[in-house]
């Protein structure tokens, strides 16, 4: 059999449509249209670009443009799916499910279970018990997992239904075991955002494992990663914290979960933090949390009831921020730093000294949730790079001071605005009038690229139109390696495309 | 159990179909994972096909899920800002509750369009109101109209506006529907309110009725074109352009001599589903999503309606023939000629690929209409359907599905994903084709897949530029390399015998 069919060219959607003959019948379908002429979208095109066009945009009250936000429930379910053998079930409308699965599938290009207990109109007169009853019952037969984590779609939490007091039920019905565990979130998807729903999962779900677990010390350092979707960047977090020689649990862990191998058999549950580890966290010496805006209300617990030491650190991203990770995460364990991790911060500093001259300078916008924000403004401040626009939609005050404080400390972070609740449409007008060199932020910035003719460094969530990016880490020395090849790279890739021919270099 | 897909020098032995009580024994041996109750309920909607579609094998279909299972199925604001609304792409439509649905929904569907994107067109773009807690407690139908105005004002050139309602708007008792009639009044262009919350209805489907009765009455019949009638007027009803459909799909219409005046919906405009009540014939692809309209426009306007199957050879010849019957001998003879023309292309086609695909067997799970809609395609390339299913087809559907495949081949509604996968170990098919959400679950099993809601990127598949493609990336799904090498050779692992 030939391997190549013997079909000549066949051109598809990329080709196809720029036809002569796809082009005339687009010019005869306007006809119907009633569309705008050319140069009505040409000058709408230009207002758009226009000073003015961004103060009325700014001056917008009620409407949101592109944001860079999800809801809560979304982030429950990451966060379920970073312990061992865990079901996230949400309970309310199915459509919600379907959406969480089929966002997380596109970033991770992976299987995301996760089941609904499909509420319907008679629900919500009545509310959703038996839903909630007969999903657990249901999920546990077929999908045998070893623990269910529940949380809440908009329409359960408008009708009031009680998590606490379904899932009571529902061991009363004998549907469940007395003690498997169900732990549970309100997440209302009209509150904060996604990273609120997987701080009130993890909460969740470390309250109840943890639950009549005091004991002695386990000589252990708790690390909450917080909202993290990257595979990459938790493998990379334990790769650091083996060459630290740290004996840590990693509360909770789905680079395996989110990136498991394909065999020929499928697996429903890879991976995830061992549940008996977590409910042994309470007994950690310490605990450290990486990301503030999706730790804080777990951060709370830990204070509150697990009483031992604990500390928020930003992001490890960048030279200072690893820095701190690795001599805070050290003093905590009581172990001495290894000569190997000093020469990987060695190697991240030899990168740099290699490419800073083509970042030096440079200006950039950058969009995403407001601990990657923060973490990847101090990196690139340490690069010698000019942040102009800093866009977090779902940032609030604290991140905003916490970004100013940290452009404060840098000569290079005096022209950036920090821009808190604001979203893609409003970055559109930033960029316009105040044109930057680099972009950095999910695939939603693409638009933006294209069209202000600007390169985007694809850094965050959700990356829906590269491959396997979310499998490298931005964080550690390894990480720092990893994003300054991205960024130093695109650098000249787009020297490249606009060097005139003397200065197309064949070393950079 | 047979070990995963080898590569396709293995043509040999093609594993007969199952026969109904094979296939009864199968759906048995699934259930029996349920609870009793549950296993009750979904006996109900997996049966094996009974091409005369007898009462014994009728699949119950467009009810309730059962919670906890993992159904496929989206809800009813799916149906319709994502499936039916959204691709139009002059008007803005806003996602009206907290900013999750129209996050999730931002994009991620492959209706094609012509237009700026943010200027004279807005389908890739996510407005939304946003709801805090605040608007909960107080309700939203204040910032749905400063929302509106704020549109208006931002772009300009926006020829209408939809409200596509989410759970909370339902529940709290907003008003959409009276700020829609202010707004449209007080902007000059329409303003459609659909309240397409999700709890409403069972799956995506009732939001297709909600918006299909959204623009029976706010938009039917309101314009009449600029463009002088022709004998040949035809609309072209439920197709969303993913990956260009529609346009391949115009294109052959336009060779049979007749005059698209209206695309439902991708590339679709404001005006064309104003002014599409004078077409003379509407022709529909996805019955399931569109069928409403078509009732309608039959009883207010008079205009007849006609299905049609525009995937692969056989039926698209079919179908072109069928609708020529509806015209005079002008669209008759063009009708001939275009056929003679695309047999050549066919041909180029079928030789290409049906000596690489002759024989290969194929699993299907999509919404509600390509389970059977391209059973043709894959038939002429001379693959066979092996099993197929919808997430929210209604009765209709599975009457049009029983003649499409042999006996004894196994039907499942809203299957879970439980029920898909244990289907898929034991028929063990050469390829599936269903959405995202399953893509990479086959895969790890080593089956080869192709998704079949959004073409895995891929299309246009409806045509004849669209057979071309089709045949391509199956051949390519079943035939790379990859799935040859996914045992590692020192794995115990069971060995082919």
């Amino acid at each position: 059999m030939t391997t190549i069919p013997a079909a000549g060219k066949i051109r598809d959607h990329n080709e196809i449509f720029r036809s002569e003959e796809y082009l005339e019948q687009a010019e005869r379908k306007k006809a119907y249209e009633q569309p705008c002429t050319s140069d009505e979208v040409a000058a709408t095109l230009e207002w758009t670009k226009s000073w003015e066009y961004r103060e009325k945009n700014f001056a917008r009250e009620a409407l949101t443009v592109n944001p860079v936000k999800a809801c809560q429930p979304l982030g429950a379910v990451l966060a379920s799916l970073g312990f061992a053998g865990t079901l996230p079930l949400v309970h309310g409308s199915q459509g919600c499910v379907a959406y969480f699965r089929s966002h997380f599938t596109r970033h991770f290009r992976e299987p995301v279970p996760a089941v609904s207990s499909s509420m319907t109109e008679d629900a919500a007169v009545f509310g959703g018990m038996s839903n909630l009853v007969e999903a657990l019952q249901n999920a546990t037969s077929v999908y045998k997992p070893a623990m269910v984590a529940v949380s809440t779609t908009c329409m359960a939490e408008v009708i009031g239904d009680d998590l606490q007091n379904f899932i009571t039920g529902a061991r009363a019905k004998e549907v469940i075991g007395p003690e498997y565990p169900v732990p549970f979130a309100h997440t209302p998807s009209f509150v904060g955002s996604h990273l609120t729903g997987y701080d009130v999962m993890v909460r969740g779900i470390l309250s109840s494992l943890t639950e009549g677990r005091k004991a002695e010390p386990n000589g252990k350092v708790n690390i909450v990663p917080g909202f993290l979707p990257s595979t990459g960047d938790l493998r990379e977090i334990k790769r650091l914290l083996g060459l630290l020689g740290v004996d840590y649990t990693l509360l909770g862990d789905h680079s395996d979960t989110l990136d498991s191998p394909a065999t020929g058999e499928y697996e429903l549950y890879p991976g995830g933090t061992p549940l008996e580890e977590a409910a042994d966290a309470v007994n950690a010496t310490a605990t450290v949390f990486l990301q503030e805006g999706s730790t804080r209300k777990t951060a709370e617990l830990v204070r509150h009831d697990w009483g031992a030491d604990e500390v928020t650190l930003p992001l490890p991203v960048g030279v200072a921020n690893t820095d701190g990770f690795v001599a805070t995460v050290a003093r905590l364990a009581g172990v001495e730093i290894p000569a190997a991790v000093t020469a990987e911060r060695g190697r991240l500093l030899d990168a740099m000294s290699d490419s800073y001259s083509y970042l030096h300078g440079k200006r950039v916008a950058l969009v995403g949730d407001p601990d990657l924000v923060v973490a990847v403004t101090a990196f690139l401040l340490e690069l010698g790079a000019i942040p102009v626009h800093l866009v977090s939609t779902n940032g609030d005050e604290a991140f905003a001071s916490k970004t100013e404080e940290v452009l404060a400390a840098s000569p290079f972070g005096h022209e950036a605005t920090v821009w808190p609740g604001k979203d893609l449409w409003h970055l559109r007008s930033l960029v316009h009038t105040e044109p930057v060199d680099l972009l950095i932020g999910s695939s939603y910035l693409k638009y933006l690229s294209r069209e202000a003719g600007i390169p985007l460094v694809r850094v965050g969530f959700p990356i829906f139109d590269r491959h396997h990016l979310h499998r490298y880490p931005i964080v550690g020395y390894g990480g720092g390696i990893w994003l300054l090849t991205q960024l130093v790279n695109t650098v000249l890739e787009e020297l490249d495309r606009t060097a005139p021919d003397h200065s197309f270099d064949a070393v950079r | 159990m047979t070990p995963p897909h080898e590569s396709s020098s293995s043509a040999a032995a093609v594993p007969p179909l199952p026969t109904r009580e094979q296939t009864e024994a199968m759906i048995g041996d699934v259930l029996a994972a349920y609870p009793p109750r549950t296993a009750k309920f979904r006996a109900r909607h997996l049966k094996p096909n009974d091409p005369g579609g007898g009462k014994e094998c009728e699949v119950k279909s467009n009810i309730k899920s059962r919670p906890g299972v993992m159904t496929i199925r989206g809800c009813a604001y799916a149906g319709s800002k994502g499936v039916v609304l959204g691709p139009l792409k002059d008007m803005v439509h806003i996602s009206h509750g907290p900013v999750g649905c129209g996050q999730y929904s931002w994009g991620t569907r492959r209706n094609y369009y012509h237009g700026t994107l943010g200027i004279d067109s807005f389908v890739a773009m996510q407005f939304t109101t946003d709801f805090a807690e605040r608007d909960i407690v107080f309700g939203g139908d204040k910032k749905l109209a400063q929302v509106c105005q704020e549109i208006k004002e931002l772009f300009p050139l926006a020829r209408g506006i939809t409200v596509q309602s989410e759970c909370p708007i339902g529940l709290i008792g907003d008003d959409i529907d009276a700020v829609a009639r202010d707004q449209s009044a007080a902007l000059a262009c329409p303003v459609v309110p659909v309240r397409c919350e999700g709890f409403r209805g069972v799956s995506q489907s009732l939001g297709h009725h909600i918006a299909n009765d959204a623009i029976r009455d706010w938009l039917l019949g309101t314009r009449e074109p600029a463009v002088e009638a022709t004998p040949y007027d035809v609309a072209l009803i439920g197709d969303y352009n993913i990956g260009g459909d529609a346009w391949a799909s115009r294109k052959i219409l336009e060779d049979m001599g007749l005059n698209v005046i209206a695309q439902w919906s991708g590339d679709g405009t404001v005006n064309e589903l104003a002014t599409s009540h004078h077409a003379k014939v509407n022709l529909i692809h996805c019955y399931r999503s569109m069928n409403y309209i078509c009732t309608t426009m039959e009883e207010r306007f008079g205009i007849p309606w006609a299905e049609y199957n525009f995937f692969g050879p056989t039926k698209i010849v079919e179908s072109m023939r069928r609708i020529a019957d509806l015209f005079d001998e002008h669209v008759k003879a063009r009708t001939e000629e275009a056929i003679a023309r695309y047999e050549v292309e066919f041909d180029r086609i079928r030789k290409a690929f049906t000596p690489r695909l002759k024989g290969k067997r194929v699993m299907l799970l999509v919404g509600g209409l390509r389970p059977r809609h391209t059973i043709g395609a894959y038939e002429d390339l001379g693959m066979e359907i092996i099993g197929t299913g919808y997430e929210f087809a209604h009765r209709d559907d599975y009457e049009r599905t029983n003649p499409e495949l042999k006996d004894g081949v196994v039907l499942y509604d809203d299957p879970s994903a439980f029920e898909l996968e244990e289907f898929a170990n034991r028929l063990r098919p050469d390829l599936m084709g269903s959405g995202v959400k399953e893509k990479y679950v086959f895969h790890k099993m080593g089956l080869p897949f192709r998704q079949m809601h959004s073409w895995d990127y891929s299309g246009p598949y409806h045509g004849v530029d669209g057979f071309s493609v089709f045949a391509r990336d199956m051949d390519m799904a079943i035939n790379n390399p990859t799935w040859g090498l996914l045992r590692a050779p020192w794995t115990t692992a069971e060995v082919a015998s």
